[in-house]
């Protein structure tokens, strides 16, 4: 699903120039549930960003469901992020003056679907989240682990390839973090292919490969034994 | 483009933050306020001064004698002549572009004394020998009967044309007034028609009291014989009477041996001369109004402009959670603009609304107290609206373009990286 060669990345900062990735090789296919770890400054947010077309590699090969993304122009690259990504982010990023409903058929507004559809799948997808009944509640009236619910119903609304969490559960408690957890392996049972930006051991076996960061290059790459995350809740 | 999704997301972003959405929106809105209340007095102004003119033709002016200044052929300096019924003929036929030439004649006039006598009723009234064509320079409405006709001239017959104050001075109410004979000045004339003016304004009066009678029969029955006093040119449009009345003056020398060059044997009065100094005043005095006016404008569509930036600062972050989850550039410029597009028109109609209930309420203030010197009907033509429609247009536009711009020019992942 994702092949990623010798990726290199650095940001220029004045004079300074900081290289982030430093040849990046990776794989992950169709299913997988991964988690990207490593320490702040290693380069797994860069990576993440790499994937979801919204920074650009200086150098290597990043091919996303055959399609080679490359030097794109930002309309494709909406269109791509559209098409193949969802998004899911540490701060949930809701759009505060609409309601859950609505931020959930964004994806699907700018994909041009009709309205009627649109609800309904927006609809569909709050209820395999367990929000049904808050639909039209705005992000203020809802918990965080809510919020971060209805995120993942916006990141599933569009029926991506490829779910990206950067750091999904940064910002819940444990217990809401392993809700959120339990839904994202159940999501992952259906088959999504899902990959999670994550500082936490505990959220890391919760998936079912661990890629560990350190300083722009890649210092382990496992699968572990997956630990579900409702055995916990 | 202007799909319902989009509205929703529009009024949505409005609604997010309704008093900066309010202030902003004032800004414009006053801007036009000012303008259409500016293009309206200039307006009101115009119309206050214009209506001297009432409605003669305006491309006309009037032309009499004077005494000679010069001697000239063996006759003295300070003779006095008088224009004949044949100078009318000689001018239509030998000067170009000339739509109307009214020779005219006139009995009582300024508190003249009583010349008008029916049974036992009298009144002073001004009394004038005219051509049918006379109707057309001065529009007047025939409310029964007729005006002056060309076998009325011909025959010479005693009849008259009278105004509404002369209807008022000289019969009871109700009663018939055509075919009724008045007595002008010992000569009985038989009443064929009563008219008023199509759109007094000031002269009212005057102009009520006026008794018309064909320019022949005046001739004969006041002793004119076949004097002129005095003539009402108009040219045709296109044609400003200024530009060939040199030629009448001429002619008019040429046939009583008058001097060439002495210019004060023929007395004038150019109307459209006048006409066009002060239509041209008001041009002005308009294109003034419009300069303040989008001016004040400008100022309410810079704060659109300043507003939609910071709105587009406050939203970076949700600009870029947009494009994460598949807008496209065009899409938040569409946004963008169509938002401030929005604002300016929202706000401009309710200028514009406001400034027609200033206006509106103003004319009836006029209506209430009485007509105000130099100052009428204050109003702006539809054409005034739709360009100020426009501006807002193209402004609206403007001010967005700028933010819009702005908003796409950071690239995603760097919008969602702020707080």
């Amino acid at each position: 699903m994702i092949q990623i060669k010798d990726l290199h990345k650095s940001y220029h900062m004045g004079s300074n120039s900081l290289h982030v990735l430093k040849g990046i090789n990776f794989d992950v296919k169709e299913g997988e549930l991964v988690s990207i770890m490593g320490s702040s400054g290693s380069g797994k947010s860069t990576l993440l960003n790499i994937l979801g077309m919204l920074d650009e590699a200086d150098e290597g090969q990043y091919i996303l469901d055959d399609v080679p993304i490359k030097k794109l122009n930002e309309k494709i690259a909406a269109k791509y992020r559209n098409e193949f990504l969802g998004f899911i982010f540490q701060s949930f990023n809701l759009i505060n003056y609409k309601s859950a409903l609505d931020n959930v058929s964004m994806p699907l507004y700018y994909k041009g679907i009709k309205r009627k559809e649109r609800t309904e799948r927006a609809m569909h997808y709050l209820e395999k989240v367990g929000l049904g009944d808050w639909s039209h509640h705005l992000p203020s009236e809802l918990s965080g682990g809510q919020k971060q619910r209805v995120a993942i119903a916006r990141a599933l609304a569009s029926d991506p390839k490829v779910l990206l969490a950067d750091e999904p559960t940064g910002a819940l408690d444990t217990k809401t973090s392993y809700e959120v957890m339990e839904l994202i392996q159940g999501i992952n049972d259906e088959g999504k292919t899902i990959l999670v930006v994550t500082h936490e051991h505990d959220i890391a076996q919760m998936t079912k490969r661990i890629v560990n960061l350190k300083d722009g290059l890649i210092i382990d790459d496992s699968k572990v034994e997956q630990i579900r995350a409702s055995q916990h809740v | 483009m202007f799909s319902r999704d989009r509205w929703d997301e529009i009024l949505e972003a409005l609604n997010a933050n309704k008093v900066r959405t309010f202030l902003t929106a004032f800004g414009v809105a006053w801007g036009i306020f000012i303008l259409v209340v500016l293009l309206a007095l200039t307006n009101g102004l115009k119309n206050g001064v214009l209506k001297d003119f009432g409605d003669f033709a305006t491309n006309s002016m009037f032309m009499w004698t004077q005494g000679t200044s010069k001697p000239y052929k063996g006759l003295p300096k300070g003779r006095y002549f008088n224009y004949k019924i044949d100078d009318v003929a000689a001018i239509k036929s030998q000067v170009p572009n000339l739509k109307y030439v009214s020779p005219r004649n006139q009995l009582g006039g300024f508190r003249g004394a009583n010349n008008v006598i029916r049974g036992t009723k009298t009144g002073a009234f001004e009394i004038y020998g005219d051509y049918p064509e006379y109707i057309k320079q001065q529009p007047m409405d025939i409310l029964q009967g007729r005006f002056i006709s060309y076998s009325d001239i011909e025959a010479k017959r005693k009849i008259c044309v009278v105004g509404t104050g002369v209807v008022k001075g000289l019969y009871d109410k109700n009663e018939d007034v055509l075919g009724t004979y008045i007595k002008i000045n010992g000569v009985n004339f038989l009443v064929v028609g009563t008219f008023k003016m199509s759109n007094s304004q000031g002269d009212g009066e005057q102009e009520a009291s006026t008794i018309y009678i064909p320019f022949t029969t005046f001739g004969q029955a006041f002793n004119r014989g076949e004097n002129v006093g005095w003539m009402a040119i108009t040219a045709v449009d296109g044609v400003p009477i200024t530009s060939v009345k040199a030629q009448i003056f001429d002619l008019m020398k040429s046939r009583h041996k008058v001097h060439p060059e002495d210019d004060r044997a023929i007395g004038h009065f150019d109307l459209s001369e006048q006409f066009a100094r002060i239509s041209g005043l008001f041009s002005i005095l308009t294109i003034v109004g419009y300069f303040v006016g989008i001016l004040v404008l400008a100022s309410g569509i810079i704060g659109i402009n300043n507003i939609m930036l910071i709105v587009v600062k406050e939203r970076t972050k949700e600009i870029g959670v947009r494009r994460a989850l598949g807008a496209t550039p065009w899409m938040i410029k569409g946004q963008i603009l169509h938002e401030s597009l929005v604002l300016t028109i929202l706000s401009g109609m309710v200028g514009v609304s406001f400034a027609a209930l200033v206006i509106w309420g103003l004319n009836a203030i006029l209506d209430n107290a009485g007509p105000v010197e130099n100052f009428a009907n204050p109003s702006v033509s539809m054409q005034v609206v739709f360009v100020a429609l426009i501006i807002l247009i193209v402004s609206g536009l403007l001010a967005g373009l700028i933010p819009a711009n702005r908003a796409t020019k950071m690239k995603p992942v760097d919008a969602l990286r702020i707080e």
